[in-house]
């Protein structure tokens, strides 16, 4: 490379060479690449529970034996993937699956039998026990419900 | 915009330097020199032990994410290498980091030993870097266990039972032990040991050993004391050694990334108090040498005799290898001493020497 001599004395006065930017330039490349090589691993190695329970979270179906057991006018909770849902048998042929995770801040909600109506005791939220509508307090959006059929020596549960 | 970014760093750096006086700090490292000599190779080894323990802190928090002691200990180990991504570089990092620091340290004591680096006023350097050993080989023994596999089992069973043959000290290794077997209450114990207590021991001794350095500087070989003072030659530490160290460094984190992973750590079968021990067990090679010293010394001395003689003779040469600076009184007066280093020498010699015959034995 050369440079006249009005661009060397240029280069000199400025606060930043050619020379000092392109080594500056590699040691931060190569320190990216360390940095990479090494955080690449850690952070699989740490995602890795939650990269799991995104496989589980694919679940369609779920069978729930003796489920059709359940006592009129009560409740059970359930697993569906890794969410925790909610079966009421309303009367005897009449089911409501729902998930339980609250849309306000995802606390687990449970069934009230005498009020009927399901509620989270977090913030006080009310959803509907039939539909999973938000009724009253701070949830933004209904439960999702799932669909019930029954099948033998228990009940089916899918997404909708 | 190149001045808007510097005036802004400018003041930026001024706040907090009228806060914490960077300046003084970054003064006194630019007086603080090093010595350079034919023998300023030797001066980065207790830095590559440290940047080794710095290793073994951050892998080891990361193991502790998924590692359960107690009776899930093997079954969360499997998991972790062969499930968990990415588990078995980690575990295997920690594992190959913990024998290199073991290593940096034999070169870093043994160099000091024969550059006389633990004369006067330097002593407590000395033993306080004996006790950081000692404190590494017991951080070796317990996480040794921790897995819970076959050569884990066994190798805590041998170790825990040379002490235990000394009369008086079985109740002591019981308490150890957690019960007259190693079994679930031993890796609970050995893992309080090795991620709580240990390291709460080691830290505050290793800033005492690295204050230390600061205060006293690089300790100077005898051939180099004959040099005049005018003649002798000195970088600043800072950024000179600064940057050297950080390039030895980057040079030990390349090795120990490709050792582990071009050569993954094994987990063995799965300890069973019923199966017999495997043929060939033998334990981890920093501590081949004493037990191939105390298995001498049984066979020259056959019953307790020989255990209590080989134990009482390890720990003589431990105190005399510790006491080195109180009766080294020829070095100090600038006269080569020779008949420290030949023991130095015979010290070396013996450990190396018993260490292969250890290998060949097996």
């Amino acid at each position: 490379m050369s440079n006249s001599p009005d661009q060397k004395s240029n280069e000199e006065n400025a606060p930043l060479t050619r020379r000092t930017f392109i080594l500056a330039g590699a040691g931060v490349a190569a320190g990216a690449c360390y940095a990479a090589a090494m955080g690449y691993p850690v952070y699989r190695y740490l995602a890795d529970p939650s990269e799991r329970a995104q496989s589980a979270v694919a679940v369609k179906e779920v069978f729930l034996k003796d489920a059709d057991k359940l006592p009129v006018g009560t409740a059970m909770m359930f697993k569906f993937g890794v969410k925790p849902a909610l079966l009421i048998r309303h009367a005897e042929n009449e089911w409501t699956a729902l998930t339980a995770v609250c849309t306000h801040l995802a606390c687990t909600v449970q069934y009230d039998q005498n009020k009927k109506h399901i509620f989270c005791a977090c913030h006080g939220g009310v959803y509907d026990a039939k539909t999973g509508a938000n009724v009253s307090g701070p949830p933004p959006k209904p439960l999702a419900k799932f669909q019930v059929a029954p099948a033998q020596g228990g009940l089916t549960i899918s997404l909708t | 915009m190149n001045t808007l970014f510097q005036n802004a760093f400018k003041t930026a750096y001024n706040w907090v330097d009228e806060r914490l006086n960077i300046g003084d700090a970054i003064a006194f490292a630019g007086k603080k020199t090093v010595p350079e000599h034919k023998h300023s190779f030797w001066y980065y080894w207790g830095g590559i032990s440290m940047f080794f323990f710095i290793v073994q802190c951050l892998t080891g928090v990361l193991l502790m994410i998924y590692y359960r002691p107690g009776a899930e200990a093997y079954e969360s180990v499997r998991q972790i290498t062969n499930e968990i991504k990415f588990g078995w570089l980690i575990r295997s990092v920690h594992s190959w980091s913990a024998n290199l620091m073991v290593l940096a340290i034999f070169i870093h004591m043994f160099s000091v030993f024969f550059m006389k680096a633990y004369r006067a006023p330097r002593e407590f350097g000395w033993w306080s870097g004996v006790a950081l050993l000692v404190l590494t080989t017991i951080f070796g023994f317990s996480g040794y266990l921790l897995p819970m596999d076959e050569l884990a089992y066994f190798a805590t069973k041998v170790g825990l039972g040379i002490p235990g043959s000394m009369p008086g000290a079985s109740v002591l290794v019981d308490l150890v032990r957690g019960g007259a077997e190693v079994g679930d209450a031993t890796i609970q114990r050995f893992f309080t040991l090795h991620v709580v207590v240990l390291p709460a021991l080691f830290v505050p001794l290793l800033g005492f050993h690295l204050w230390l350095v600061q205060k006293h500087g690089n300790a100077i070989p005898p051939s180099e004391e004959l040099t005049p003072v005018s003649e002798r030659r000195s970088i600043p530490f800072f950024p000179n050694f600064f940057a050297k160290d950080l390039a030895v460094w980057l040079i030990a984190l390349n090795v120990l990334a490709v050792l582990a992973a071009l050569f993954p750590w094994d987990l063995g079968k799965q300890a069973d108090s019923l199966s017999p021990a495997p043929v060939g067990i033998h334990p981890e090679w920093y501590f081949m040498s004493s037990f191939q010293i105390l298995k001498l010394f049984g066979r020259w001395f056959p019953g307790t005799l020989g255990e209590v003689l080989g134990i009482l003779v390890f720990n003589l040469g431990l105190v005399l290898w510790m006491l080195v600076p109180l009766y080294d009184r020829e070095s100090p007066s600038g006269v080569k001493a020779r008949r420290v280093t030949y023991f130095g020498l015979a010290v070396l010699a013996i450990t190396l020497i018993t260490t292969f015959w250890g290998y060949w034995e097996v």
